[in-house]
């Protein structure tokens, strides 16, 4: 058994980097860092309905700050770790842990995370559980584990809505940020688009066609309660949460031509943002809710433009390019994410609104809808693989992508979720 | 140290606050057979699909399939657009023209005037776009003589192609307006 002083100790110092990590992998040609560390199969995990470490391996991979493999020999919680050996094999850290069935039907899911560099032991845990929160709380074990080695918060126990489409039936699905565990929300023969989140992951805002035009719905996700938020006359569409919650900016054709408005969360009338000959629309809010970026094809071709909450002159963000429609910023604000043509192809990019250097991240044809992850570090985006819509994410440097999870449906228009849930 | 004093409580709560995640809002229960029959679909029903009250997953995709072609609106009540273009061509004018006058004779009488773009781009910048094309109509039909509220423009955007296929000729059928009555 560890000293408890030490597990406290380290406990204290969640956000120290491990210092003296001596291996790590670079990518290929990148220059990407990914800390190694092995994943063991925890014990008992044949008897349990999901693979505890294949989800954590699979999420910390994922994240693009880790190299994640499977232990040689079996180990759990328990077992005496001889630091030197693993950093013998490259090694930085070491999870490994145990899930065993309790009396009531619940499961208690145990683990412990290992500095095998400084030969300490960083975490120790037990996570009682549903068995439909299994899989929650191997995310949760990912992300605990990420924090702890990086000092930076995981988003694996994140959700990401999106529509799926299979013939003429449309749904509206909540996930774990992974693509798996997925619940429909809303089912419909009509189409559903723009998913867009509360801020505090309680409500689901989004556009639907079910009265044969396009209505703004929002939805609370856990009781399946939904209002309607604009019925107005002509076109309601494009919802987006600020970041305070209290209203959602969204795009109105009440008066003639598709304009920016404000509306409280609970409705009323709407407050108009832009007022122009041109189509605006798809706002979305800069985190410090003091702005809203908007596309406009005021300037001929659509481009994306920003103004203020209040209303005023908008100036345009984006210049290179033709045609710039979808934008999103990144939680810290620094970075504008949107999907530009190049060529015949519709590439997902960012714009560092510091620098104004722009960045593709893909090398796709047809991507759509990018959404940041709450922490920033990833992307989520629809696009079209081998004649299917399928969502992906990828890193900001666009090196380390992943396919999220399809049932061989249309997924689209995905929107992650806050770190809340 | 002993493995229970490891025990996080927290997780407990947490567990049984996270319990009831998820509820599905089915908006349509109605059969999948009882839909056919409804005017908009009027001719997927033609498409295979069985009458028995407990059909099969698949007989929804045929009658999806089946809807394109089917319910398609009519010529007279369908005005096609250029590529990236707003503006109603000559050869629709008997069409625009005939929808106002029967709207100026009868006041009651309800049009709603439906945009649709090809699948290329963002949907939401297409859905303005159909909506563009809509309003282009509509403005149309009131200069020759409809009342303002006799018409509504709404939008689709890419969502509801006529027809599937990533060729230009797919495309031009499915940059369009539907004139529908309400």
């Amino acid at each position: 058994m560890w000293p408890r002083r030490r597990f406290i100790a380290a406990l204290g110092s969640a956000v120290a980097l491990p210092a003296a990590a001596q291996f790590r992998v670079e990518i290929s040609g990148v220059g990407a860092t990914q800390l190694p560390v092995v994943v063991a199969a925890f014990r008992n995990a044949d008897k349990a309905p999901l693979a505890i470490a294949d989800v954590v391996r699979a999420d910390l991979q994922r994240s693009g700050l880790f190299k994640a493999s499977d232990a040689p020999t079996a180990l759990d919680e328990r077992s005496v770790i001889v630091a030197t050996e693993w950093r013998g094999r490259g090694v930085d850290a070491l999870v490994a842990g145990s899930v065993s069935k309790l009396v009531d039907g619940r499961w208690d899911v145990r683990f412990k995370l290992w500095d095998t560099v400084k030969g300490e032991e960083l975490l120790g845990q037990s996570k009682v559980v549903l068995e439909a929160d299994l899989r929650l709380a191997a995310h949760r074990i990912a992300d605990e584990v990420q924090l702890m080695l990086t000092g930076e918060r995981g988003v694996n126990a994140t959700r990401i809505a999106y529509v799926l489409r299979s013939g003429r039936r449309f749904t509206l699905h909540v996930a774990d940020a992974d693509g798996e565990g997925g619940q429909v929300a809303l089912a419909s023969p009509e189409p559903i688009i723009s998913p867009a989140w509360s801020p505090d992951g309680r409500e689901l805002a989004y556009v639907s066609f079910e009265s044969q035009k396009a209505v703004v719905w929002v939805q609370d996700v856990m009781s399946g309660e939904r209002r309607m938020l604009a019925n107005f006359r002509g076109t309601n569409s494009a919802p987006a949460f600020s970041p305070d919650g209290r209203e959602l900016a969204l795009t109105l054709s009440r008066e003639g031509g598709s304009q920016l408005y404000v509306m409280p969360r609970a409705g009323g009338t709407p407050r108009r943002l832009t007022s122009s000959s041109a189509i605006d629309t798809e706002a979305a809010w800069s985190p410090d809710g003091r702005a809203v970026y908007f596309v406009s094809d005021r300037g001929g071709g659509p481009q994306v433009y920003r103004v203020a909450a209040g209303g005023g002159a908008a100036e345009r963000v984006t210049f290179n390019g033709a045609y710039n429609i979808s934008p999103t910023v990144s939680p810290d604000g620094r970075l504008l994410a949107y999907i530009s043509r190049q060529g015949n192809g519709y590439r997902l990019m960012t714009l560092d609104l510091g620098s104004g250097t722009a960045m593709a991240l893909t090398d796709t044809q047809d991507d759509e809808s990018p959404s940041f992850a709450p922490n920033g570090r990833l992307l989520a985006y629809a696009t079209r693989q081998q004649g299917r819509d399928v969502l992906m994410t990828t890193t900001l440097d666009g090196k380390i992508k992943t396919r999220l999870l399809t049932s061989g449906a249309d997924m689209r228009e995905p929107a992650w979720g806050p770190f809340s849930r | 140290m002993t493995p229970k004093s490891l025990l996080n409580l927290a997780a407990l709560a947490l567990a049984a606050a996270l319990a009831g995640c998820g509820t599905t809002v089915p908006l349509n229960d109605v059969p999948v057979e009882s839909r056919q029959t409804t005017p908009a679909t009027g001719m997927a029903g033609a498409g295979g699909a069985g009458s028995s009250g407990t059909a099969a997953q698949s007989q929804v995709a045929t009658v999806d399939l089946a809807r394109g072609a089917g319910a398609a609106t009519p010529a007279a009540r369908t005005i096609y657009f250029d590529f990236d273009s707003f503006i109603i061509k000559d050869e629709y004018k008997a069409v625009t023209e005939g929808h106002a006058k029967a709207l100026a004779a009868t006041r009651g009488k309800r049009l709603v005037v439906e945009g649709h773009t090809d699948e290329r781009g963002g949907s939401e910048y297409n859905l303005a776009l159909g909506q563009k094309r809509a309003e282009a109509v509509t403005r149309t039909l009131v200069l020759l003589g409809a009342a303002d509220n006799q018409v509504e423009a709404v939008s689709f955007g890419k969502e509801r192609p006529a027809v599937t296929g990533n060729d230009e000729a797919a495309w031009a059928k499915n940059r369009r307006a539907e004139l529908k009555d309400r």
